[in-house]
């Protein structure tokens, strides 16, 4: 470090300068160590959680399925170009840091008009990176749909933050469902159907709005249908086992017993009706369709493929297929973020993958403004008029420990 | 650093260490579109060929990394005890990581928070 002249006497301890590189450089360093201190422990806490959710493949987001949408790609052609602007993103960050890398070179060389074209790229292309995060955010926030593919009954990704489990839900729910038709449970909810669910997403108690086992006035089924008699209730009741989340569950051998089977005729409830496949719709506080519930139990809260569900022309015959959707086609989500239900798969992944990336283009976008300073300061011929062009290797340290951290963020949110 | 050529080594340097790091990030994107398909062709179960691929990725990452600080960031042409410094305090981090991996399955066992509770009806019937 020829060019960086340390007054030995401007140092407090010692005689010399131990680490023979200017206090400015030494700290930078050292406040990126701390920094990638912070990063670590992000991603650290990130893989512990994953290593937590168990590893069967369905509690985790897909990496490389996180986010399948490339401009032109995806707006014109509807094709999934899965990692494809990612990838874009880090070959574009690599790129700005060999830019970065070369006007440090020429600042060596006290090169003014190198400097000044190498950090002019450098801030293109952080630019450039910005800008791609701000189109993948976008469609992140506002929901970004799924194709429905006709001819083997599957939902795909349209390119979103998704779970394993629920791209695997979504599959499973629509075309086939699996157990019920042999176990024939029957679910009653006290208070009615609708009633049950609000209470679930308000937080409160399921069994609770209905009134409890006793005072129950109004049992709801899967299907729709209620039954309000007051002895048709207890006589259901004394015959149903209290479930763990506040329903009520018979099995339907139990229902030939003790007249049962009339009851459930007047709702118009039959045992081909307890094996088919019926959606129920649970509305928010401002009437948006938060979730359905499948007659097996599984519950869709993938937006697009509510919207989906609920189009007029959709119905699901006996056997459990969606019979109705005759096209494949592209579903675009009418979802996207909300503050009354999560969008994004698996609460700990959308959590860490929105702080983190969020965190990471926080520093991308102060390094283009500590650039955008740094340009002006080398047309102006600040540094030539100080005699080094030492501040572009600060700037530059930092800018390198960015595309450090996209490095690893790359590898831990998109590939692995 | 002002070399004595006008930095042409210092230049080639940092384009031979571009290419490197270009390189790897073409390879990762490779392995992850082939790598299922190699895997099938070979006949390797599908756990074993996915913690290899992880492996692999971290690898790599790792690789890139010490081609961004030791060339870019020049912590290998600063002296030794700046680079043993920075570096050292990561032994720290390590220690974290192989903490947290092993200790991470046995985390808040027995509550799952984010399990719904009306995901399957089979589960009732354990009470009945």
């Amino acid at each position: 470090m020829a060019d960086v002249s340390v007054d030995p006497k401007a140092l407090s301890e010692g005689e010399r300068p131990i680490f023979q590189a200017s206090w400015g450089k030494l700290f930078m360093w050292f406040f990126l160590v701390s920094d990638a201190f912070t990063f670590s422990g992000l991603l650290i806490a990130y893989g512990a959680l994953r290593v937590r959710a168990g590893s069967d493949g369905y509690n985790w987001a897909l990496p490389e399925e996180v986010f399948t949408h490339a401009p032109i790609l995806h707006e014109i052609f509807h094709i999934d170009a899965p990692l494809v602007f990612v990838g874009l993103m880090t070959f574009v960050l690599i790129l700005s840091s060999v830019t970065m890398v070369l006007a440090v070179e020429a600042g060596h060389r006290k090169s003014k008009k190198e400097v000044q074209k190498w950090v002019f790229w450098t801030i293109i292309g952080g630019i450039t990176f910005l800008s791609c995060q701000a189109y993948e955010w976008y469609h992140f926030i506002s929901g970004t749909g799924i194709y429905y593919n006709a001819e083997d009954h599957r939902f795909e990704s349209g390119g979103m933050m998704l779970s394993a489990s629920l791209l695997e839900e979504s599959q499973e729910t629509a075309p086939k469902i699996v157990g019920l038709e042999d176990k024939k449970v029957i679910v009653f909810y006290p208070g009615g159907l609708e009633h049950f669910y609000e209470n679930k997403i308000h937080g409160a108690h399921g069994g609770d709005g209905g009134g409890g086992h006793e005072e129950a006035t109004k049992l709801g089924l899967r299907n729709g249908a209620e039954i309000t008699n007051k002895g048709d209730i207890k006589k259901l009741l004394e015959h149903a086992h209290h479930s763990h989340d506040g329903s009520f569950v018979m099995k339907w051998d139990e229902v030939g017993k003790s007249g049962l089977e009339k009851i459930l005729k007047k709702t118009g409830t039959t045992p081909a009706d307890i094996a088919s496949v019926k959606v129920y719709a649970q509305k928010s506080i401002n009437g948006d369709t938060l979730r359905m519930v499948m007659r097996n139990g599984y519950e869709i809260t993938y937006p697009s493929l509510i919207q989906t569900l609920k189009k007029p022309g959709v119905k699901v015959d006996q056997e459990g297929h969606i019979a109705k959707i005759e096209e494949d086609g592209y579903y675009p989500s009418q979802g996207g973020a909300s503050m009354y239900a999560n969008q994004y798969g698996r609460k700990a992944f959308a959590n860490l993958f929105f702080f983190v990336t969020g965190f990471h283009g926080t520093h991308v976008f102060s390094g283009v403004i500590l650039l955008i300073i740094l340009y002006l300061n080398v047309r102006k011929g600040t540094y030539e008029k100080r005699g080094h062009y030492e501040m572009t290797e600060k700037i530059g340290l930092y800018w390198h420990f960015v595309d450090l951290v996209w490095v690893f963020v790359f590898t831990f949110f998109y590939l692995v | 650093m002002a070399a004595a050529d006008g930095g042409a080594s210092a230049r080639k340097e940092i384009i031979q260490t571009a290419l490197i790091l270009s390189g790897l990030t073409a390879f990762e994107f490779l392995i992850a579109f082939i790598w299922k398909d190699v895997g099938a062709a070979i006949g390797v179960e599908e756990e074993f060929a996915k913690l290899m691929k992880n492996l692999l990725f971290i690898i790599l990452t790792l690789f890139k990394a010490f081609y961004i600080v030791a060339y870019f960031m020049h912590l290998k042409h600063e002296i030794r005890r700046l680079s043993v410094t920075i570096v050292l305090p990561f032994l720290f981090i390590i220690w974290l990581i192989i903490g947290l991996m092993l200790e991470g399955g046995y985390w808040g066992a027995g509550v799952d928070a984010e399990q719904t509770t009306l995901n399957k009806v089979e589960m009732v019937e354990d009470n009945a």
